[in-house]
């Protein structure tokens, strides 16, 4: 790898007081970011700039900076978590970028995820559907089961795994052209419709998700692809194919 | 809650463009095959016979209504697919980038309705003549008699052929000249005699010949070509993406069985419009 180097750019970010005001591109020039840098780090140089110019800093979504959380979003460049792929924003570094380039930094786009200010939105719907469906009924009483005294084939727990690693980013529903969220549901459906433990609210499961996903108004998959190249955790297409199976299987009993 | 959401939810939207989808893609296969006997040379006959069959048979006729049900309800469904995810991002992105899905991909809905307007046009002009039209040709052949050329109408059954001197078209007075004529035309396709009312044969309508024609044309002709082989590539976008894609809507998505469909997917994309292409267009060039 290269030395780290310090670059000059120029910023073009969505400025969004509140929920209820409108919005516009807003551009900004900040000097000496070193390529070494993450994303994030350099929007905070930004705001620290913008604090020592008694301006109103630039408010973004961010937590645990090492992509696990989910909770840093960002439209970059035209692309979700900005031009690089299995990362989240704050995994993306500035030695991506080159001296003297202009960077769009955008919220995620979707009527279901509102903006809230700058570049945070709300999504929530996400956590409606999760409540709509996503979980499994376990023993409280005192004598709760090992998880492990079920026998899975390793083939289901590997794609079960596979699809528990969505973080709920919304990263699919920003890149997605119909602002849908599929591959998120899609996900959530196969984590538990794979394991014997998910098969006793499978039914439900699948029709109440899918049911409060179009109730939250996101858009209808027309399987583009785009958002498993955009996920920052690899989950496929497969999830929604077998959503769709469960869906169906559901629909029919 | 299970029966309306087999209509109304966004993944039931899936499955029935994905089923009219393909069901589609039936009914391509089977009009490429009827559509490359106007390859084979002097064909005419086997041509208009095969159109005769297509548009009599019961069980074509049961397919042909499907057909009707299926595209309409592909476009319908697509357009309101369309409307809604248009509404599912009020505010779009300053910047996009394309890299991350396949143009024909997102572009269905604008390649859908070119199609769709190819379809309408190209029922007006060969599904509505063979169908509705009171001056669709009957089919003739021209067929040396002692030294002479003669023109005859040509009867479904073996062996009739009817002169056309002989034949008055629907609603037209029989004594032209010195002699009544023999035969008159009714309900477009019949053999009457003319001085009993008893059926002799049925006649074949030629659209061989109207095909031929509009392809042929001195003045359009280059212009339908064009427009033919615009929409066959539309179409080739369109199934590009829409193969593959119906498979995946209706669940069958394995990595075992995904690739082999986007294969054939693809090469149904491919193949299957060229060769409905390269038809206009030899017809065309074609002395």
């Amino acid at each position: 790898m290269s030395a780290a180097k310090n670059i000059n750019i120029n910023l073009k970010i969505w400025r969004q007081k509140n929920a209820s005001s409108k919005g516009s591109m807003e551009t900004y020039k900040l000097d000496n970011v070193s390529t070494a840098s993450s994303f994030l780090e350099m929007l905070d140089q930004l705001n620290e700039q913008l604090i020592n110019e008694k301006k109103e800093p630039v408010a973004f979504d961010h937590d645990c900076r090492e992509g696990i959380c989910g909770m840093c979003s960002l439209y970059i460049n035209g692309r979700a978590h900005g031009p690089d792929t299995g990362i989240t924003t704050c995994q993306l570094h500035m030695r991506m970028f080159n001296d003297g380039d202009t960077i769009y930094i955008e919220p995620w786009r979707s009527k279901a995820f509102p903006v809230i200010k700058d570049l945070v939105v709300d999504r929530t719907a996400f956590d409606r559907i999760q409540q709509a469906g996503g979980f499994v009924s376990v023993n409280t009483s005192g004598n709760t089961i090992d998880a492990n005294s079920i026998p899975v084939p390793k083939d289901d727990a590997d794609k079960a795994f596979e699809a528990a690693a969505c973080i709920g980013c919304g990263a699919c529903v920003a890149t997605c052209k119909n602002g849908s969220a599929m591959l998120f549901v899609g996900a959530k459906v196969s984590q538990y419709a794979l394991l014997p433990q998910g098969k006793v609210e499978a039914t439900n499961r699948v029709l109440n998700m899918v049911r409060q996903m179009d109730e939250e108004g996101f858009g209808n998959c027309t399987n583009t692809g785009a958002c498993e190249i955009e996920c920052p955790k690899g989950i496929s297409l497969e999830n929604i194919a077998r959503m769709n199976r469960e869906f169906l299987k559901a629909s029919v009993k | 809650m299970a029966k309306s959401a087999l209509l109304k939810s966004s993944i039931a939207k899936k499955y029935w463009m994905a089923l009219t989808g393909l069901f589609l893609c039936l009914f391509l296969a089977g009009h490429l095959a009827g559509n490359l006997q106007l390859l084979v040379p002097n064909n005419a006959l086997n041509f208009n016979q095969y159109a005769l069959f297509m548009t009599s048979n019961p069980a074509v006729k049961l397919l042909s209504y499907l057909t009707y049900i299926s595209i309409l309800f592909h476009a319908i469904d697509g357009i309101l697919l369309t409307i809604q995810n248009k509404k599912a991002r009020p505010i779009g992105y300053a910047k996009t980038d394309g890299s991350s899905s396949s143009f024909a991909s997102r572009n269905m809905a604008v390649l859908g309705t070119i199609i769709l307007v190819f379809i309408a046009t190209h029922m007006v002009n060969f599904w509505a003549k063979m169908h509705f039209d009171k001056n669709m040709p009957l089919m003739t052949k021209t067929i040396e008699v002692q030294g002479n050329k003669q023109v005859f109408y040509v009867g479904t059954q073996v062996g009739q052929y009817f002169p056309v001197e002989q034949v008055a078209k629907e609603g037209e007075k029989l004594e032209q000249g010195m002699m009544p004529k023999q035969f008159v035309i009714k309900n477009k396709t019949e053999l009457h005699y003319s001085q009993a009312d008893v059926k002799t044969a049925d006649l074949y309508k030629d659209l061989y010949k109207i095909t031929l024609d509009f392809f042929k044309d001195a003045k359009y002709g280059l212009y339908f070509t064009i427009g033919y082989v615009l929409a066959m590539l539309a179409l080739a976008f369109h199934l590009w993406h829409g193969f593959q894609s119906a498979f995946q809507s209706l669940g069958a998505n394995s990595s075992k069985l995904t690739p082999a469909i986007k294969f054939f997917g693809k090469a149904f994309a491919i193949v299957v419009p060229l060769l409905f292409a390269i038809i206009p267009v030899i017809l065309h060039f074609k002395k």
